[in-house]
C-alpha cells in the first residue's frame, strides 16, 4: 500500500495530464504608488481613522511626548513593551513592563502594549508587524485590550504590493497585518469594533522623512 | 475511498429544500438584508480600485499556474515548511484527516481544541469525529460560535450565521452561555462572545486552523480574519494544527499582494480585513512549539482531473458569488444541502462528492452570470454549471420525461418543416393547455396567448417585397 | 442593406408580433429584410440544459442557414449570447470553427444592430406611454448592451422613460430553471414585479421575450397595472397606432 503522500501526488500528476505551456502572469495592476509624501500620509491617516483607529502625528524626536499624551488620554499607567523597544522613547510617568517571557495570563492582566512596526500601507490603513525585538512576540499585541503602535513615515508605502515587498528580509518571521482594532460583521453585517483582539488601537505616525 | 462534504450526501434536493425555506419569511428577510448590505459595501470598495480587473486577471493566472504544477508546489511547500520546523501530513479523505488530527491531540493527552473558522473541517465533519473520542472542539469565530451553540448549520461561507438576526442570536447566547443579563446591541453580543472565549483561549493547549493561502516558496501559511480569534488560535496554544485543501497553494510570497487585495474587498467589503497572520513553521519564543500541517485531498484531485471545470479550484472562498446570487438571496444557504452554498457550492459540492449525490445543484441557477461578474478569481461559474448539467445528462441522470422532451425538441428544431408542424399542434393544443396549465409555470403566471399565425406563416402570406 | 432576420423559435411561435415589428422598423429605415424559411433555433435550451449533441446539431443548422447572409439581426439578447459565447467552443472541427468565426461578426441583437451597425437612436417612433426597461441578464452581462436600449427608448416621441430599480437583478426566468425550480423562480419574479410596479409604468419592455413572457405572465395573473411589450414593438409604433 502506498502512503497518502505518494498517492495524492500520483493523483495530482494524473489529474493534470499533459501540461499546457506555462503562461506568464500579467501583473498589470498598480504596484508602485503615485501620491506625494504628504498625500500618502493623509491617505494613511484617513484610512486608519476610517477603521476606528485613533491617530497622533508628530515629528521625529517627539515620540516620548506623544506616547505620554496617548497614554494619558486613555488613562493607561501600566504598559507592556517589547524587549528591544528603545528606552529613549519612553516618557517618564507611566510604568513600562518589558516582556521577558511573561505568562499569557500575566499579559492578560495588563492595560495594554506599546510597540513599533515594520511597515505600513496607506491605501488600506494597515500596520505590519514582523514581531522583531521592538515589536514583540505576537501575544503581546493580541491579548491586551489596548495597542499603541509607533510607525515612521519612512516605513510607509502607498500600495499593498509595496508594503508586502518591504518585508522581503523578514518574510519567514511571523507576520501580522493590522487594520484597525479587531472587528466583526457577523451580526447582521454590522461592523462591530472589538472582539477578541485589542478593542482600542492608537497609532502614532512619526514624520522622519 | 469515500469523499464526504459535510452531510451533503444525505441532503434533500435543491427544489425540495428551497420550497421549505421559502416559507420562512424571517430567514428570507435576514438573508436579503445581509446580502444587500454586503453587496453595497463590496461595490463601494471595488469601485475605488481602477486596477480591479487587472488584479482579477493576475489572480486567475496565478491560480492557473498553481494548478498546472500543483505536484511541484506541494512538494516545495512541504520542504520549506518542514525546514522551518513544521510537520506535514497528507490526507486522502475526511476520515484519514480526522484520524491524523485526533492522533496528534491524543499524543499530547489533550481533551480540548480551540478552532478558528475552517470550511475544510466542516467538510470532514471534524467536530463530530472529535466529540466521538471525547475531545471538545471550541469554535471561536463569532458566527461559528452562534452556529455551534444554536446547534444550527452554516448558511454562508464567510458569514455562517447570516440567516440569524441579532435578537435570535441574543436568545441563543442567553440559552447557552449561562448569562444573567445580556444587552441587545451587536456590541453587547460581541462582548459576550469575548468573555465566553477568553478563558478558553488562555487555557486550551491545542489550536486548529485552516488556511486562506499556503506559500510554496517559503512554506508559510496565511490566515485572513477580523475578530482576532484566528490570531488567538494560531498564537497561544502549544500545539497548532492547520488543515487546508491542496488547492490553497500559491507559488510565491509576492502572489499574496494580489489575493490580499481581492479577498477582503470581495468578502466583507473592506479595504483590508483587520488581521492577517502569516507564519512559517515554528518560531522559538513566539507562538506554538509544535506545528502540524494537513494537506487534504478529499475529492480535489477529481476536480482537477476535469479540464473544463478545474478552475473551480481557483476559489478563495470569498462568498461574493453568494451575495450576488438572486437564487441564494431567496433561499439562503441551507437549500444547497452543503457547507458550500450559493453558486460556488452548486459547482463544488457535486464535483467533490460525486455527481450522483447532488444532481439538482447544477440546476439551482438561472445562469444570470452575476456570480462570474463578481468572482475575484474569474471562475466562470455559469459555464461550469452547464458543463456539469451536461455530465448529468450524459450519465443518464436526467429524468426520462426531460430526456424524451429534449429528444423530440431536438428532432423538431433540426428541420423547419417539422418545426412548422409542431407549431400547428401548439396552436391546436392551446385550449387543453390552458385547461391543465403548465406544471410549475402556471402556479404563478399566466401563459401568453398563442397566436393563430406564426411569424413564418405571416411572412409567407405577406409575399416577397 | 439586406438584413437577414433570425426570428428565433419562440418568437416565431409565441411572439410573431415582435418579428413583424422588427420588419416594420428596418423597412421604415429603408433597408430590405429577408426571412430564410429553413431557419429554426439557436440551440440554447438544449445547450443550457446539458443536451450538447442536440445543441451542436442545431448550431450546425444555424451556421449553414446564415453563413452567406450579409448581416443577421436577432430580436433576442439571449439567443445572441448563446451564439457569441458558446458557438466558438462548441465548433470543434476546423471547418465549422472557421465558419463560426466568419459568421459571428455579422450577428447582431436588434437594439445593438440599430445603434452600432446602423448608428441610429431615433427610429422615428411614437409611443405615448410610460415605459420601464427590464435588461435581461444576457443583455446586461454577455452582450453588455449598456445604455443602448435606453437611448433608443428616450428618442421615441411621447414616451415617458422610467428607471427600473435593482435593474441588475435576474427576473428568475432562466429557461428550464423556471420549471425545474418553479418556487424559487416565482420568488425572484415577485421581487421583479414589485420593482416594475413601483415605477408606475404602463409598460415594461426589454430585448428578450422569454423574460417578458415570465414577468408579463406574473403581472397578468396578479391583474397588475403594467404589461410587457418587446422593445421592437415600441420602436415600430407610429402615430395613430394606438
Amino acid at each position: 500500500m502506498s502512503t497518502a503522500r505518494e498517492e495524492i501526488l500520483q493523483r495530482v500528476k494524473a489529474a493534470i495530464g499533459t501540461r499546457a505551456p506555462e503562461e506568464p502572469v500579467a501583473r498589470e495592476y498598480s504596484q508602485a504608488g503615485t501620491l506625494s509624501e504628504a498625500d500618502k500620509l493623509d491617505l494613511f491617516v484617513s484610512r486608519l481613522e476610517d477603521y476606528n483607529a485613533h491617530v497622533y502625528r508628530c515629528a521625529a524626536g517627539e515620540e516620548s511626548a506623544t506616547i505620554a499624551e496617548a497614554l494619558t488620554a486613555r488613562g493607561k499607567t501600566k504598559i507592556l513593551i517589547p524587549p528591544g523597544f528603545p528606552a529613549a522613547r519612553l516618557p517618564a510617568g507611566p510604568t513600562f513592563i518589558r516582556d521577558t517571557g511573561l505568562d499569557y495570563r500575566d499579559i492578560d492582566a495588563t492595560e495594554g502594549a506599546l510597540t513599533a512596526a515594520t511597515a505600513a500601507i496607506a491605501m488600506t490603513g494597515s500596520l505590519i508587524l514582523t514581531h522583531s525585538e521592538t515589536e514583540g512576540r505576537r501575544a503581546l499585541t493580541l491579548i491586551p485590550d489596548y495597542h499603541l503602535c509607533v510607525v515612521y513615515t519612512s516605513q510607509l508605502s502607498e500600495t499593498v504590493p509595496e508594503g508586502l515587498r518591504a518585508l522581503a528580509a523578514r518574510r519567514t518571521s511571523p507576520v501580522t497585518t493590522i487594520a484597525g482594532p479587531s472587528a466583526t460583521a457577523d451580526i447582521e453585517m454590522t461592523r462591530v469594533k472589538g472582539v477578541h483582539g485589542p478593542r482600542v488601537l492608537d497609532v502614532i505616525v512619526v514624520s522622519d522623512k | 475511498m469515500s469523499i464526504r462534504v459535510g452531510e451533503s450526501a444525505e441532503a434533500a434536493t435543491f427544489p425540495k429544500a428551497a420550497k421549505k425555506l421559502l416559507q420562512n419569511t424571517q430567514l428570507r428577510r435576514n438573508v436579503r438584508r445581509a446580502t444587500d448590505t454586503i453587496r453595497a459595501k463590496r461595490a463601494k470598495v471595488v469601485e475605488e480600485m481602477p486596477d480591479w480587473q487587472a488584479l482579477r486577471t493576475a489572480a486567475q493566472q496565478i491560480k492557473k499556474r498553481t494548478l498546472r504544477d500543483l505536484d511541484t508546489y506541494l512538494v516545495e511547500f512541504e520542504k520549506n515548511c518542514t525546514a522551518a520546523g513544521g510537520k506535514v501530513h497528507w490526507a486522502r479523505d475526511a476520515d484519514e484527516a480526522n484520524a491524523i488530527i485526533i492522533g496528534i491531540i491524543q499524543s499530547h493527552n489533550q481533551k480540548e481544541v480551540i478552532k478558528v473558522k475552517t470550511m475544510t473541517s466542516d467538510e470532514t465533519q471534524l467536530n463530530k469525529a472529535l466529540e466521538a473520542v471525547g475531545i471538545s472542539p471550541w469554535e471561536t469565530d463569532l458566527a461559528d460560535l452562534i452556529i455551534q451553540l444554536g446547534n444550527d448549520k452554516p448558511s454562508h461561507i464567510v458569514v455562517p450565521a447570516l440567516h440569524k438576526n441579532k435578537s435570535e442570536i441574543r436568545q441563543i447566547f442567553l440559552d447557552t452561555m449561562g448569562l444573567k443579563e445580556l444587552g441587545h446591541t451587536p456590541e453587547d453580543l460581541a462582548g459576550a462572545a469575548r468573555n465566553y472565549l477568553r478563558e478558553r483561549f488562555l487555557r486550551v493547549k491545542v489550536g486548529f486552523s485552516g488556511a486562506n493561502f499556503a506559500i510554496a516558496e517559503t512554506g508559510s501559511v496565511c490566515v485572513v480574519e477580523s475578530e482576532g480569534n484566528g490570531r488567538m488560535c494560531v498564537t497561544l496554544p502549544d500545539v497548532l494544527i492547520t488543515m487546508f485543501g491542496v488547492e490553497k497553494l500559491i507559488p510565491s510570497f509576492d502572489d499574496l499582494e494580489v489575493f490580499l487585495q481581492l479577498l477582503p474587498r470581495s468578502a466583507t467589503g473592506e479595504r483590508m480585513n483587520p488581521y492577517n497572520s502569516i507564519w512559517t513553521g515554528v518560531t522559538p519564543g513566539d507562538g506554538p512549539k509544535e506545528f502540524h500541517v494537513i494537506l487534504l485531498d478529499n475529492g480535489r484531485t477529481k476536480v482537477l482531473a476535469d479540464e473544463e471545470s478545474r478552475e473551480t479550484l481557483h476559489c478563495i472562498r470569498c462568498a461574493a458569488c453568494l451575495n450576488a446570487c438572486p437564487v441564494y438571496r431567496q433561499t439562503g444557504g441551507h437549500a444547497y444541502g452543503s457547507i458550500y452554498s450559493g453558486p460556488i457550492g452548486a459547482i463544488l459540492t457535486p464535483q467533490l462528492q460525486g455527481m450522483e449525490h447532488s444532481t439538482s445543484l447544477p440546476y439551482a441557477s438561472s445562469l444570470c452570470g452575476a456570480c462570474y461578474e463578481v468572482c475575484p478569481v474569474k471562475i466562470n461559474i455559469p459555464e461550469i454549471l452547464i458543463h456539469l448539467r451536461r455530465k448529468i445528462v450524459e450519465s443518464g441522470g436526467a429524468a426520462l420525461t426531460e430526456r424524451m422532451g429534449m429528444a423530440v425538441a431536438g428532432y423538431t428544431l433540426a428541420d423547419s418543416g417539422r418545426l412548422a408542424t409542431v407549431q400547428k399542434l401548439v396552436q391546436i393544443g392551446r385550449q387543453p393547455l390552458d385547461a391543465i396549465g403548465l406544471p410549475g409555470w402556471s402556479a404563478a403566471r399566466d401563459l401568453p396567448e398563442i397566436p393563430t399565425q406564426t411569424f413564418r406563416e405571416w411572412w409567407k402570406a405577406r409575399g416577397a417585397k | 442593406m439586406l438584413i437577414s432576420l433570425f426570428i428565433t423559435c419562440y418568437n416565431d411561435t409565441l411572439f410573431p408580433g415582435t418579428g413583424k415589428a422588427v420588419v416594420r422598423v428596418l423597412e421604415r429605415l429603408g433597408h430590405t429584410v429577408e426571412f430564410r424559411q429553413q431557419q429554426t433555433c439557436c440551440g440554447q435550451m438544449h445547450y443550457n440544459t446539458g443536451y450538447h449533441p442536440e445543441a451542436v446539431t442545431i448550431m450546425r443548422k444555424f451556421v449553414a442557414d446564415f453563413l452567406d447572409a450579409e448581416v443577421v439581426c436577432i430580436p433576442s439578447a439571449s439567443c445572441v449570447a448563446m451564439i457569441r459565447d458558446h458557438y466558438p467552443k462548441m465548433a470543434k472541427e476546423a471547418g465549422l470553427e472557421k465558419e463560426v468565426a466568419a459568421l459571428l461578426p455579422k450577428v447582431f441583437e436588434f437594439t445593438e444592430f440599430l445603434t452600432d451597425k446602423l448608428g441610429i437612436t431615433d427610429v422615428g417612433a411614437t409611443y405615448p406611454h410610460s415605459v420601464t426597461l427590464h435588461t435581461s441578464c444576457h443583455a446586461l452581462r454577455s452582450l453588455q448592451t449598456g445604455d443602448r436600449p435606453q437611448r433608443l427608448l428616450k428618442a421615441v416621441r411621447g414616451l415617458d422613460y422610467l428607471e427600473l430599480p435593482a435593474s441588475d437583478q435576474c427576473c428568475g426566468f432562466g429557461g428550464t430553471f423556471a420549471i425545474k425550480n418553479a418556487e424559487v423562480s416565482t420568488a425572484m419574479l415577485s421581487e421583479k414585479m414589485k420593482a416594475v410596479l413601483s415605477t408606475g409604468a404602463e409598460v415594461c419592455t426589454g430585448s428578450d421575450n422569454s423574460c417578458l413572457m415570465h414577468i408579463g405572465g406574473g403581472l397578468s395573473r396578479q391583474r397588475g397595472t403594467a404589461r410587457c411589450v418587446h422593445i421592437a414593438e415600441i420602436l415600430a409604433s407610429e402615430e395613430g397606432d394606438q
